[in-house]
């Protein structure tokens, strides 16, 4: 069971690791629907771009860019949380959409809790895969920790200061003038 | 001051639940500490050897009188009956319940406060200028662009799990009394030739155990940038800063790493996709936030009040007072004073509830209901009236806040140190103490003039040793002492500079006798009583003061083994003895 777009879903979709001494060009890519490392697509690209059942998934230190040309390709592409403390899949995630213009689903995988699933949706995750030993109903309500936010990110273009009209103490100069 | 509209308020109101959520989810272990950890710390609480610590973010220092009293209702309701300033120009509670936190954030919201991402590896506390917005050398207020910074990173979705912590300082005066030169970015708002308004953007600066001053990174940026030109510094670092070794995860060891060239090359070509976009500060939005910042109604006064100087000709405590603890103020007729919250036998830092709800009343009464935390953990009264100041010196007599010693020897910055502190390596508070009653005499300090001594418990820095003139760190604990470093040549300003180690530790009880050495040298040494020991130590050099402090033996105080709480001439409530000891 996943969450995505806030709503829980059964989900078909595998996510390949490799295990310790497996090689991205040796490892073996299942039939089905399977998200692989992005290792893994970069080395078997010549094989796998001939499926279309094949998602990628990028790990906290790789760069979205090495999948420039590619990430049009994909209905899904997932972002690895190795421990909830790593911040750089928000990062992965806001340039993947922002500057490569990724329109499919973002999924979080690894360490996903409750607790950073608000800030996840912010930067342009769709899609969630809670840690299994936690409740995913309970995790549902991470998406409802506040109503309001300052900052742009993927989720919001403009900032609250253009979005709405906020009251100040009266006229004042601006100095440059 | 700032007032918050209705978003900021709900803003923080479901941070009060959403917290509330979650400490009941802890104590009824649906999570775990390890999981529950990051989420406390973003709401500023600590777990110390006492219980939990609560570090309450005051932005850029700046308070009104009714947020001191709900302080003061804090400290009564839920602690032992204080407070302690940080250097952080915040404030932290020390003897806190986890299950009275979610009640003490939601009494703090009903002021327009809260303890968000006052630690935890995100954007930290904004700090500022003390005198913002008063100060002669003033060239813009700073205070408007750092509410705007707040707003900014309260939350940010893609800033909340950095490397390490970050921390911002800004500055709007031709003197730095922010330390931005000592933050991992330091702004300094002013005007370029053509007048318009801009930053210096500075980076990669810091203290902890790789102190580092920071780098130009943009010397000047338009106004309009500053949100989105922090966004991009912040998102590189996010993405390549080291997470491998936590005590190279700060930013500046990145900036080092890089090089400065590099580092600002990554940060503009990020910023090429931001720059003139929706995140650009409109002028709306700073005039809107500026017009919180307009000056109080002041009255038309002249500077010359002849009542005052006979005040001072007839009363001396009071003439060091005016001396040392009141600042010119832009507007004629009225002063800045600085509240002394470094009364020798005192913890520095440490409020009563009885002082807070006293000072809340005073700021009532003299200085528009408003007052400053520094950052070296005293307390300013920002417009008072000169006429005022022979009354208000008398109150704040009354309250032991009115020490003549602002700037000189016993106005020491101290962390918590080991009492307190799971991290420190030795106690800060009362080897203050003891320094500061070594020291107490005023003709001596006054002799000594302009000095800073900064204490830290740890190589972590909290009470910013390295930019203390003399500057002495914890650096272990054995055989029933501890051991502390000492250095010298360490400044805070424009001159910024890292002080640099004298030679082997000492203990406890020999860090009083050897800053009287280095005193006793910096005497003979200077060339007139203008010269500052700073300007001594740059002069002559760090030799004169290693040799003198280490020519001879140091005469130890018998200790007791059993005996712990001897080691210390403690007029303390806090035993020394602690669980790590």
């Amino acid at each position: 069971m996943i969450i995505k777009n806030k709503a829980i879903i059964e989900d078909d979709w595998q996510v390949l690791r490799l295990q310790d001494q497996e090689t991205a060009e040796a490892a073996i890519v299942p039939n089905g629907k399977i998200i692989v490392p992005l290792k893994v697509w970069l080395a078997q690209r010549a094989v796998l771009q001939q499926r279309n059942d094949i998602g990628v998934w990028f790990a906290s230190d790789e760069r979205p860019e090495n999948l420039a040309e590619d990430v049009h390709r994909f209905s899904v592409i997932a972002v690895d949380f190795p421990k909830f403390s790593d911040g750089r899949g928000y990062s992965i995630a806001y340039n993947l959409r922002t500057r490569l213009g990724y329109s499919g689903e973002l999924r979080a995988i690894g360490d996903v809790l409750r607790d950073q699933l608000f800030y996840m949706q912010r930067v342009g995750f769709d899609t969630f895969e809670p840690r299994p030993d936690r409740n995913i109903n309970d995790a549902l309500k991470g998406f409802e920790d506040f109503s309001e936010v300052y900052q742009t990110s993927v989720d919001r273009k403009q900032p609250l200061f253009r979005r709405v009209v906020r009251q100040g103490m009266g006229a004042v100069g601006f100095g440059d003038d | 001051m700032y007032c918050y509209d209705e978003y900021d308020q709900r803003m923080i109101d479901e941070r009060v639940s959403q917290y509330r959520d979650q400490v009941r989810r802890r104590l009824s272990n649906e999570l775990t500490e390890t999981e529950f950890l990051p989420l406390r710390l973003q709401n500023g609480l600590y777990m110390q050897i006492h219980g939990y610590m609560l570090r309450i973010a005051v932005p850029y220092g700046l308070i009104s009188s009714r947020q001191m009293r709900m302080f003061a209702h804090i400290a009564r309701k839920y602690d032992r009956g204080y407070g302690h300033f940080t250097t952080r120009q915040n404030i932290q509670f020390n003897w806190l319940k986890l299950e009275d936190t979610p009640d003490i954030l939601a009494d703090l919201a009903t002021v327009q406060m809260h303890a968000i991402q006052t630690s935890g590896n995100c954007v930290r506390n904004i700090t500022s200028d003390e005198f913002a917005g008063v100060a002669q050398d003033e060239v813009v207020d700073p205070r408007p662009y750092a509410e705007i910074l707040r707003q900014w990173s309260t939350f940010h979705p893609e800033f909340a799990y950095l490397p390490r912590k970050f921390k911002i300082a800004i500055s709007g005066a031709k003197e730095d009394r922010a330390a931005i030169l000592a933050h991992d970015i330091g702004l300094s708002v002013g005007k370029n030739a053509q007048g318009e308004t801009g930053f210096r953007v500075l980076v990669g600066g810091g203290l902890g155990r790789t102190p580092v001053i920071g780098s130009e990174i943009c010397e000047f940026l338009p106004w309009q940038h500053v949100l989105t030109y922090v966004e991009s510094i912040l998102r590189i670092y996010n993405q390549f800063g080291r997470r491998d070794n936590k005590f190279k995860a700060r930013i500046k060891i990145l900036v080092k790493a890089l090089g400065i060239d590099e580092f600002r090359r990554l940060v503009e070509e990020d910023w090429l996709n931001l720059k003139d976009g929706p995140g650009t500060l409109t002028r709306e939005e700073v005039e809107r936030v500026a017009s919180f910042f307009t000056d109080p109604t002041y009255e038309v006064l002249t500077d010359h009040d002849s009542s005052l100087k006979e005040f001072m000709a007839d009363n001396r405590n009071f003439s060091n007072w005016m001396k040392h603890n009141v600042r010119p103020h832009r507007v004629p007729g009225y002063a800045i004073v600085v509240l002394s919250v470094k009364k020798p036998g005192n913890a520095p830092g440490d409020v009563t509830h009885e002082q807070m709800d006293a000072v809340a009343d005073l700021a009532d009464h003299y200085s528009f209901g408003e007052m400053r935390i520094t950052h070296k953990q005293n307390l300013v009264f920002a417009d008072v009236k000169q006429a005022d100041l022979i009354a208000l010196w008398r109150e704040l007599s009354k309250l032991e806040l009115a020490s003549p010693n602002i700037g000189m020897l016993t106005d020491i910055i101290s962390c918590p140190g080991a009492e307190f502190c799971t991290l420190a390596n030795a106690r800060s508070i009362p080897l203050s103490k003891l320094i500061a009653e070594r020291f107490e005499s005023l003709d001596f300090q006054y002799d000594i003039g302009e000095i800073s001594l900064n204490i830290s418990g740890c190589m972590n820095a909290c009470g910013q040793h390295h930019i203390g003139n003399i500057g002495i760190t914890g650096v272990e604990k054995k055989n029933h002492e501890e051991w502390y470093q000492i250095s010298i040549g360490g400044a805070e300003g424009n001159n910024c500079s890292l002080g640099k180690i004298l030679g082997p530790s000492l203990t406890f009880h020999q860090i009083p006798e050897a800053i009287d050495r280095i005193l006793q040298v910096y005497l003979r040494e200077r060339i007139d009583e203008g010269e500052r020991f700073i300007d001594t130590v740059r002069r002559i050099g760090h030799t004169p003061f290693k040799d003198h402090v280490y020519a001879t033996d140091f005469t130890e105080e018998p200790i007791k083994p059993d005996d712990k709480d001897g080691v210390v001439a403690a007029r303390y409530a806090v035993p020394f003895f602690s669980p790590r000891f």
